[in-house]
């Protein structure tokens, strides 16, 4: 560290680590997202001439990405934990007065994580991808966008100050912009777009206030300077540092009350609802708060409103993934049900950091594998995603449906597959609360873990059992289906991420909060709370099983008709409404913006415009009647030239004699 | 003498360095040789493309001369030049450059070649030359250098209404169908702007006879005796600049013109009016405004800072709600001379460098949106942004540009305006807390109508009048042709082009500066900082937010 | 010697004349009117140089008439072509320049 001040807070300047500079391989961390980035930028530059190789320049400059990682994240292990925070300053980026923000990189245990996350998933999506867009025109396109993704993503998560993450931050969203209007042609994908776009922007406006006034207190924006001395802060504004920040993680994440986004993000082609819309962006809004622990330490308040906003969320997304019957969006509320998990762990402060970390990771691999396999499908079934006209693939297609079972085992918590130790653990930390807390959190995480089980279960039922539904109906585009299972490019890419929704639970969990600890601090185990915590796994499982029976009652013992029953009970109607969320955007905020925008275009034509033009017709208009005295007549000039000349004489007398 | 030496200050009346003359004279005389060789089409243009390159040759130099370690050691003008004009009132022709000025008059010959080569090719109105057009574009850039390269400041009010001039031609001229009515409005509402600043200006010269014994309208000498002036003699005198000022820029509620002017203008005026002209504004509340009455801005500030925050929002609203795409492109314009004058009265240096910083990049990024609107029209032949849909189907290319040049509006990170935006909220946040926070949640508003127009125009299936008519014109096949309209375009080879090479000619070095100023914003960031300084030190005010925060 | 008489008589006749220009409406009635006008003014003119004993007044007096006499000149001329175009000589009728 830098600076030598006196420790205010004698807590925060203890957890944080020292800074090392960034040698060896780790100062090559700048290839990391240059070379996705110089990748993207020779895709859209060459046009249509790279698009015979284009998608192998992208898949190799992810891999190239990946490979570097590793070989960092090997050098930092070898490191001493005390030591295995690095920085890379590698120019100035903005600097006017006091103010001074560097281009610089920030090699922790955090970001390197999540560096092979990114690049790892992403080398497998990207290669799924070239299968998958192989019949698509604007696959050099979609190579271009899906790298300009990776390079902003690693931007993000390497950033070591608050302004460099807002580009990264940002950039993302360029990338899930482009790559949801990916066919452009399409109202819908365009408005879901726009809508992601705009949502995160809202989210983006919190994120941008918590950096103005970190700097305007502590005069810097540098993550190591901010957490060291994040304690002369007053507790009022790091309450408000909190929750701004936590709006810009709403955002970016999908959560209440921003979180109607995401479901209609699945507009874009499935690889980037795996890899941006389930694995890694909106997982940028965990990211941002456990980046911050420090300033998350200070405020109980603010911790709580993030666990409340998960748990809200977690139970938002579970009731409404019950209720869909396209696949794509059922996964999406899952998404946003599982990053609540995430948000509720990491508001619960050091005891929860590390898990909502590890949760994040589980849930990349199964549910970016749950995403692919639901592309498989659907590249299987001329690209619908209406799961009541599936049913029975499971012969079709066998090497998807074991990777999706694995899948969706993982994420329904089977034990001892990934999403048991990560979603457990959670839990189990969230029953550990004291008092109101610890039931009311741990309560609604169980509860919905159940939910989890059953809208998974009935997915899986519609999808691979059951009737052969789609021999009787024709398909959306009026061709007959024809299931096969998908070529190779894209089962590899299924596997592996199947083994690691089977495995990566059990490697990562005795390692992954002691990794971590130097970013995020220990991990505290808390004791006593409202569950002891030999009771919560039974329970956890035995309502995950319960949610299973009950799918398999619901749904899979029944015959499921391929139109959609209109009269269906008040929830069922309310979870399909998105209970609500849409319509309460659409007339609270769009529908008064329209008419206010119509109602100002008015005013600024006939009110703004209208006075100055008022003025100017003003001005001719007299001088159109003053105009009326000229009448022609030489008679009524000489007789008022007479009269001023009278009245002049006349001043003049009265002037001199009065 | 050495041209380049830039030198500290120099005695009145001395002479000094010609650079600054041969940058404003070079344009106009450029301007006057398309006269005689109005009959010769290609030669005058060539001729003026050629003048063009050539000043922004000597721009590069003046550049490169231009001594930032002097500005920051506390040279204020550099390159200067003096000689007596008319001695009873003191005035002088005198020139010299801060960074401030530097950059904008970078900006302006940047920008000039661009659209000379955007105009090329255009079709202009009935029995007008391509002669006169581009003469009147040199004439604007002689105005422009002029203004911002004055430093006396009755001779930057003489090109302050001058350079209405050539403007008041070039919509009159080769604008629109509603020219006329545009051109006249523009005129006279500036006229009106300018006539009251020069009372005050008169006022001015009143008050320096009163204070330094002698009247004078150099701006060094009625800068060191602002502080002394009476607050309340400051306002009015501030008014009187205010005024016009906020009428050119334009503020909140003085508007109205610049949709009229900004859609009836041809495009590479709507570029030079909005990219560049409208910044003298924002130029004059940095010099003449902030250090000539200090006490005054800072009074009238919370004034200034409600026009400006209110002008952002209610101007976004009304671009979303525009039918015409020159009209959007203005009203997102004076969206962001909302944030500039943000910056500009919310007294730091990070928002003063800021604001300079916005005026070049909405320069930039203004100007690639007018020239891809101007590219949609010459394609479709309407304005209206119902008559287009689903481009990015026929024209990806287009699409993109149009793209770089809306994120660059919205001011995305990674694009030079993110740099520009930043530091002005930054800036802004320590004095004007409540008012930042209402500008900060403008940028949604500025997603909303990028996005909103860039749906419109470019995504969705391709439709709207202009495109199906000039796919039919070039028997491509509108609505009921057989093809699917995309490939037949592309089968024609003509129809709903995509750009050609002069249109990526002109885009490129566009996109290149947005992106690289993105990034890299530190050669631009490097002048400008020590006269955004100065101009602090001028007002009499330390930055709110010192070395470490204000928390330590 | 008592001006008052030279300027009562001046004014007078004077007031004779723009009586007559204000009530006339023959263009030549209307001039000799205003020959009148000026005419009294001459009269004051020489009036005041002889008592105050200097040429000033009569200096100004020969510049009148020489006016006067290019009006008259002029005058004349734009009369007789309105005659003749408009077969009328009254001022009221000339009355196209207007508004």
């Amino acid at each position: 560290m830098t600076t030598t001040l006196p420790a205010l807070s004698a807590l925060a300047q203890e957890a944080q680590p020292a800074v090392g500079e960034a040698t060896g391989t780790a100062s090559l961390a700048w290839l990391l997202f240059a070379l996705p980035a110089a990748g993207a930028l020779v895709l859209f530059l060459t046009g249509r001439r790279s698009d015979r190789w284009g998608h192998w320049l992208g898949l190799l400059t992810v891999v190239a990405s990946f490979v570097i990682g590793l070989l960092i994240f090997l050098e930092t292990v070898g490191l001493a934990p005390g030591e295995r925070t690095r920085e890379l300053a590698l120019y100035s980026w903005i600097g006017s007065g006091s103010l001074n923000v560097d281009f610089g990189l920030r090699l922790d245990p955090l970001s390197l994580t999540f560096v092979l996350l990114i690049t790892g998933v992403g080398s497998l999506i990207h290669l799924y991808s070239v299968g998958y867009m192989s019949h698509d025109p604007g696959r050099r396109r979609f190579f271009a966008q899906l790298n300009l993704f990776v390079a902003a993503m690693l931007v993000l998560v390497l950033a070591n100050n608050f302004v460099l993450l807002y580009l990264g931050w940002e950039g993302v969203g360029l990338a899930s912009y482009l790559l949801i209007g990916f066919y452009q042609d399409r109202p819908a994908a365009a408005t879901a777009a726009k809508k992601a776009f705009l949502m995160n922007r809202v989210g983006d406006v919190g994120l941008a206030l918590a950096i103005f006034l970190l700097w305007l207190e502590l005069g810097t924006t540098q993550y190591n300077e901010v957490f060291g001395r994040i304690g002369e802060v007053p507790s009022g504004t790091v309450l408000a540092v909190t929750l701004l920040l936590l709006l810009g993680a709403c955002g970016k994440s999908g959560q209440f009350p921003l979180q109607s986004w995401l479901p209609d993000a699945m507009e874009g082609p499935t690889p980037v609802s795996a890899l941006i819309h389930a694995a890694t962006m909106v997982t940028a809004g965990v990211y941002l708060i456990a980046r911050t622990n420090p300033i998350y330490d200070l405020t109980e308040t603010g911790r709580l409103v993030v666990a409340l906003i998960g748990v809200v969320t977690l139970l938002i997304g579970a009731i409404i993934g019950c209720a869909y019957d396209d696949i794509k969006k059922v996964l999406a509320y899952s998404t946003v049900s599982q990053i609540g998990y995430m948000i509720l762990a990491v508001g619960l402060g050091p005891a929860g950091y590390a898990l909502g970390i590890f949760h994040l990771l589980t849930h990349g691999f199964f549910k970016a594998g749950l995403f692919l396999g639901a592309g498989s499908v659907m590249h299987a079934m001329n690209d619908d995603v209406d799961m009541r006209r599936f049913g029975g693939l499971w012969r079709k297609m066998p090497v998807t449906f074991v990777t999706f079972g694995l899948g969706y085992l993982a994420l329904i918590g089977f034990p001892f597959l990934s999403g048991y130790f990560s979603k457990d653990a959670i839990i189990e930390a969230a029953f550990a609360q004291e008092g109101w807390q610890g039931w009311v959190f741990g309560g609604a995480a169980a509860l919905a873990a159940g939910l989890t089980a059953f809208y998974m279960t009935r997915l899986m039922f519609m999808t691979f059992f059951g009737e052969r539904r789609w021999e009787k109906v024709p398909a959306h585009n009026g061709e007959a289906y024809h299931p096969h299972e998908s070529p190779a490019t894209m089962t590899v890419p299924m596997i592996v991420l199947a083994f690691g929704s089977v495995g990566a639970g059990a490697a990562l969990y005795p390692v992954l909060p002691e990794w971590l600890a130097p970013t995020v601090g220990e991990l505290r185990e808390l004791e006593g709370g409202a569950l002891p915590h030999a009771v919560v796994p039974w329970l956890v499982v035995g309502l995950s099983a319960l949610g299973v029976l009950a799918g398999y009652l619901f749904v899979g013992r029944r015959p499921v008709p391929v139109e959609r029953p209109e009269r269906v009970s008040l929830p069922v109607r309310a979870a399909r409404a998105d209970l609500y969320a849409n319509a309460i955007n659409e007339s609270v905020v769009e529908r008064p913006g329209t008419w206010l925008t119509r109602i100002l275009v008015y005013f600024d034509n006939r009110g703004v415009d209208g006075a100055v033009n008022g003025i100017a017709a003003g001005l001719g208009g007299s001088s159109g009647r003053l105009r009326r005295l000229q009448t022609g007549f030489v008679r009524s000039y000489a007789l008022s030239m007479l009269g001023g000349s009278v009245l002049i004489v006349a001043a003049m007398l009265a002037v001199r004699f009065a | 003498m050495n041209v380049l030496s830039a030198a500290g200050p120099i005695v009145p009346d001395s002479g000094g360095n010609v650079l600054l003359i041969v940058l404003l004279l070079l344009p106009l005389v450029g301007s006057l040789v398309m006269y005689p060789l109005r009959g010769n089409v290609a030669l005058a243009k060539g001729v003026a493309m050629a003048v063009a390159l050539l000043e922004l040759v000597l721009v590069v130099l003046a550049w490169v001369g231009y001594d930032t370690a002097a500005a920051a050691d506390g040279t204020r003008f550099q390159l200067e030049f003096s000689a007596s004009w008319i001695p009873a009132f003191g005035t002088h022709i005198a020139f010299g450059v801060d960074g401030i000025a530097l950059v904008m008059i970078a900006l302006t010959a940047f920008l000039v070649p661009i659209l000379m080569l955007f105009a090329w090719a255009e079709k202009l109105p009935e029995g007008r030359t391509a002669s006169g057009y581009f003469g009147l574009l040199l004439a604007t850039q002689a105005m422009l250098v002029g203004v911002f390269a004055a430093t006396d400041v009755f001779l930057f009010y003489v090109f302050f209404e001058a350079m209405l001039i050539p403007m008041y031609f070039l919509i009159g001229r080769f604008g629109g169908p509603n020219r006329q009515y545009a051109a006249v409005k523009f005129f006279l509402y500036s006229l009106l702007g300018g006539l009251i600043m020069l009372a005050s200006l008169i006022g001015l010269f009143v008050v320096s006879g009163e204070r330094l014994g002698q009247g004078t309208f150099t701006w060094a000498e009625l800068q060191t005796m602002a502080a002394t002036v009476p607050t309340s003699t400051q306002i009015w005198l501030f008014l009187g600049f205010f005024v016009a000022f906020a009428i050119k820029a334009p503020l909140f509620p003085f508007h109205t013109w610049l949709p009229d002017a900004g859609a009836e203008a041809p495009i590479v005026g709507a570029v030079l009016l909005v990219g560049v002209l409208d910044k003298v504004a924002t130029f004059g509340f940095l010099r003449y405004c902030l250090p000539l009455f200090p006490a005054a801005s800072q009074a009238l500030a919370p004034l200034v800072l409600t026009l400006a925050v209110v002008g952002i929002i209610y101007a976004a609203l009304l671009a979303v709600g525009q039918t015409d795409m020159s009209r959007f492109v203005s009203y997102t314009s004076i969206a962001h001379f909302g944030f500039i004058a943000l910056g500009i009265f919310a007294f730091s240096s990070q928002a003063f460098a800021g604001a300079t910083l916005y005026m070049v990049n909405h320069g930039l990024s203004t100007g690639m949106l007018f020239l891809m609107v101007g590219m949609l029209i010459t394609r479709g032949g309407s304005r209206k942004i119902a008559d287009y849909g689903g481009v990015a189907k026929l024209a990806p290319l287009l699409a993109g540009c149009l793209l770089v040049a809306g994120m660059s509006s919205l001011a995305l990170p990674g694009t030079n305006s993110f740099v520009s935006e930043f530091l002005v909220l930054v800036g802004s946040f320590p004095n004007a807390p409540v008012f930042t926070i209402v500008a900060t949640v403008g940028i949604i508003f500025a997603a909303l109508y990028v996005l909103w127009f860039y749906q419109r125009t470019m995504q969705g299936p391709v439709r709207g009048d202009a495109v199906t008519a000039a796919l039919e014109r070039a028997g491509a096949g509108g609505p009921g042709a057989m093809t699917d309209p995309g490939i037949a375009a592309k089968r024609a080879g003509t129809g709903f082009a995509d750009l050609g090479r002069r249109e990526i000619a002109v885009v490129t070095p566009l996109i290149v500066a947005i992106v690289v100023l993105g990034f890299f914003p530190a050669p631009l960031l490097d002048v400008i900082n020590p006269s955004v300084t100065a101009t602090m030190q001028e007002v009499g005010l330390a930055d709110p937010v010192p070395v470490g925060g204000t928390a330590r | 010697m008592s001006p008052t008489n030279y300027l009562l008589l001046s004014a007078l006749l004077f007031s004779i004349g723009a009586v007559g220009v204000l009530v006339r409406r023959n263009a030549v009635v209307v001039f000799m009117c205003i020959e009148l006008m000026l005419n009294a003014v001459n009269l004051t003119l020489v009036t005041f140089s002889r008592i105050n004993g200097t040429l000033d007044g009569q200096v100004m007096a020969f510049f009148v008439m020489v006016v006067a006499a290019a009006e008259v000149v002029v005058g004349l001329a734009i009369i007789t072509s309105i005659f003749r175009t408009r077969q009328s000589s009254s001022v009221d009728d000339a009355n196209l320049l207007k508004y």
